[in-house]
């Protein structure tokens, strides 16, 4: 029984522009002549490279190590010669240490995977071990090792999970047909996932602009019975950000995480679908993730597509698989148009937390110069999270810090509803995103990734 | 190809088009002034609205800002200027309101969005403190080209405050006289008399979420609510709330001056503190003031409690206790 969700506060409906590749069905872009493997793809510590120039690397060879506990291995999406390790552009705008691969066309695996056909009768450390060494992190952009989640300190008992197929973002629309191509990865990933937590409820999340999610991925909850846990499909207004974490879990339970405090608190895991279908793939082949799907889109590229795509794969490539640019280039996200970063450079590569590539003619790009605030209130309105938005950016305009703190900064989870919103096109987000910045360098902590 | 920073996308609604909208959504009120004053309003609205944009790129000019007057808002001001003023207001005193509603009322804070007071309400009111008799003698309806006499004589509220003062009862109004009230066939300044008009114009911003209904319907509804309780004490010498409801500028005020974005609070329950605050001082003013009318001295009050509303009144924080 599909179940109707909640509402959360705010949020806002832009043009969600989904049209262009819902319906198509993922394809697989072809071995690139070489790839670009960042090693930071994940909310942590970067990783150490354990490949020299010259080395010959095998596809799934560790190639990253992580140097803390919140972090995520990188293993070689192909096999061929390290041709660099250097800092390359990452699709956060910086220049991250990066190791570049040439393929030698041969795109062999290192060598047999063990494999777990028994996948659910493995022990739960032994399967938390291997989604650790498959270096999996959540799929949905934040790209939190998916391992930590798993690992709740022992105060915290966990008895929920959730699944989130939401997709808020416009234009994506990979999590969408990984739902309607492999519902049962899905499920399965979720049954892994249960039987680490040790929990017997669980929701699935989806927007209602997906109709054909829902229903395939109700039928295939109903067709495992008692081999899942209670699973419950929850259809969610379409609405941004309710793919949002907070958001989520206020839509589904409505309960709210507490002020600077984690899922875990209210005893709750949230995963991606993408991720819990990566978790079954590596659970089960003993593979780790070295690719993902993307959605290629927008009405600046000329095929629109949903395409797997090997990690570390150059936007350049990508593009030119789907036919190249249609006219003139704008402007070319990484992600979708909400939170998405803007490349400078089509060498950037695909990394674990992709969600797609959005490309904007120029026509449709437009400039416009930001404005005093009018008080209106439209940001307040479309906050998810009840801050003063506009408070926020008129004390961060000024850079009057001390005051801005006054207005909860931490607590916004940058969604961007304030920016989309202002009717004086301020860049609310960011001036927020500046407090946080000041806030984290006075206390000596780097929190930004 | 262009960077620029996240969302990538933006709502199509700017300053630019609510200021504009605004200014759409009270030209049939404008209209019907005209229809009712003639050439004594258009005067007024086109001197109002020129001396505005002067004021205002002459202080951008001179502070070495940039001119920003086809934003709109300085034609919104003058125009809701206009509208509060009495039409066949000499001109020197329409240029003078204008000049200080962008001057004093805008520009000197800083310009649009940092003003703490209606621009609009600051000019009439520094004109009726100034110009008490000019600013309270009344024209009689002369249709517009109809080649009637222009005289003057006595609003709906004036009336009732002669009564007032002089102890006598407060003459009571009949179902003709609430329905030409509402229509617009009636005495008053330019721009307030057509409460039908006034509201089908905030129908429409309610409509374009420019504005929300907390501040009009608590205003209002003080207004009649308070009007209420004395006139069914002593309806001999208090007027029928109907009355209060449908005269003067509590239409103009509540609808379109009292929700001005710059100046209001910016929450819903806010909103609604504000707007009753709006209503309650719009009686104490009528019924015990110096003034017939009292909704420009309420708004502007309230507006200087704004930020101290905003400072009390916050949303609920996602995740707090």
């Amino acid at each position: 029984m599909i179940i109707k969700g909640k509402k959360f506060p705010g949020g806002i409906h832009p043009f969600y522009g989904k049209e262009f590749t819902q319906g198509g069905a993922t394809e697989t872009l072809p071995l690139p002549d070489k790839v670009i493997i960042p090693l930071s793809q994940h909310i942590g510590a970067p990783c150490k490279p354990l490949v020299a120039i010259g080395a010959l690397v095998k596809k799934g060879e560790l190639i990253g190590e992580t140097t803390g506990t919140i972090a995520a291995p990188i293993h070689a999406s192909l096999s061929g010669k390290v041709t660099q390790v250097a800092p390359s552009p990452h699709p956060s705008g910086n220049q991250i240490l990066s190791i570049t691969i040439e393929s030698d066309k041969q795109d062999e695996w290192i060598g047999d995977f063990e494999e777990h056909p028994d996948y659910l009768n493995l022990d739960p450390d032994t399967t938390k071990k291997i989604i650790t060494k498959a270096g999996i992190v959540g799929l949905g952009g934040a790209a939190f090792p998916t391992h930590v989640k798993l690992n709740p300190p022992k105060d915290k008992k966990i008895h929920t999970l959730i699944l989130n197929g939401v997709e808020c973002e416009p234009y994506l629309t990979s999590d969408h047909r990984l739902m309607v191509e492999q519902p049962q990865e899905v499920i399965e990933g979720l049954k892994i996932l249960t039987r680490i937590l040790g929990i017997k409820k669980a929701y699935i999340g989806i927007e209602d602009n997906k109709p054909d999610a829902l229903r395939i991925m109700e039928e295939a909850v109903g067709r495992e019975g008692d081999r899942l846990v209670e699973t419950k499909v929850v259809e969610l207004e379409t609405k941004y950000p309710q793919g949002g974490e907070k958001q989520l879990i206020q839509a589904i339970l409505g309960l709210e995480v507490p002020n600077g405090g984690l899922p875990m608190d209210l005893g709750l895991v949230v995963q991606n679908v993408g991720t819990a279908a990566a978790v079954y793939e590596a659970v089960r082949f003993g593979r780790p993730l070295i690719d993902r799907i993307i959605t290629v889109t927008g009405r600046g590229v000329m095929q629109p597509k949903n395409l797997r795509v090997r990690i570390g794969t150059r936007v350049e490539d990508i593009i030119n698989y789907c036919g190249g640019f249609a006219g003139e280039p704008g402007k070319v996200i990484m992600g979708g148009p909400m939170m998405g970063p803007a490349q400078f450079t089509l060498d950037t590569p695909v990394v674990k937390g992709t969600g797609g590539i959005l490309i904007f003619p120029k026509e449709e790009v437009s400039i416009e110069e930001s404005r005093a605030c009018i008080r209106c209130a439209a940001c307040i309105e479309a906050c998810p999270v009840g801050l003063l938005p506009n408070m926020l950016s008129v004390t961060a305009e000024v850079l009057n810090f001390t005051e801005a703190r006054k207005y909860h900064p931490l607590a916004c989870i940058e969604c961007g509803c304030c920016s989309y919103v202002c009717p004086s096109r301020r860049p609310i987000v960011h001036q927020i995103r500046h407090i946080k910045m000041d806030l984290a360098s006075t206390k000596k902590k780097v929190v930004m990734v | 190809m262009v960077l620029g920073i996240w969302p990538h996308v933006r709502t199509e609604t700017n300053v630019n088009r609510i200021m504009y909208t605004v200014i759409a959504t009270l030209i049939p009120a404008a209209l019907a002034g005209i229809y009712l004053f003639g050439w004594s309003a258009i005067q007024v609205i086109l001197v109002s609205i020129l001396a505005a944009l002067i004021t205002e790129a002459g202080m951008q000019k001179a502070l070495k800002q940039k001119i920003t007057i086809i934003d709109g808002s300085a034609v919104l001001t003058a125009l809701l200027l206009a509208m509060t003023l009495p039409p066949g207001s000499p001109w020197w005193m329409t240029v003078l309101g204008s000049f200080f509603s962008i001057a004093i009322g805008k520009q000197i804070y800083g310009g649009l969005g940092y003003n703490p007071f209606n621009p609009a309400l600051v000019g009439r009111v520094a004109l009726l403190i100034g110009f008490p008799l000019q600013m309270t003698t009344w024209e009689n309806i002369h249709p517009f080209l109809s080649g009637a006499d222009v005289t003057t004589g006595a609003t709906p509220l004036g009336v009732v405050q002669v009564a007032r003062l002089s102890h006598k009862p407060v003459p009571d109004a009949d179902t003709h006289q609430f329905w030409n009230m509402f229509i617009g066939n009636t005495m008053g300044s330019l721009g307030e008399t057509s409460d039908l008009l006034l509201l089908l114009g905030g129908v429409y911003l309610l409509y374009k979420h420019y504005i929300t209904w907390h501040i009009p319907v608590s205003m209002i509804g003080t207004v009649a609510a308070f009007s209420g309780i004395f006139w069914l004490i002593d309806p001999a010498h208090y007027a029928n709330p109907l009355f209060h409801v449908l005269s003067g500028g509590l239409m103009l005020g509540a609808i379109f001056m009292a929700t001005d974005m710059v100046t209001c609070p910016n929450t819903p329950k806010g909103q609604l503190v504000f707007g009753a605050g709006c209503g309650l001082l719009t009686v104490i003013i009528r019924m015990w003031g110096g003034y017939p009318e009292g909704v420009s001295f309420a708004i502007l009050l309230m507006n200087s409690l704004t930020p101290m509303i905003d400072r009390y009144i916050q949303p609920h924080l996602y995740g707090a206790k």
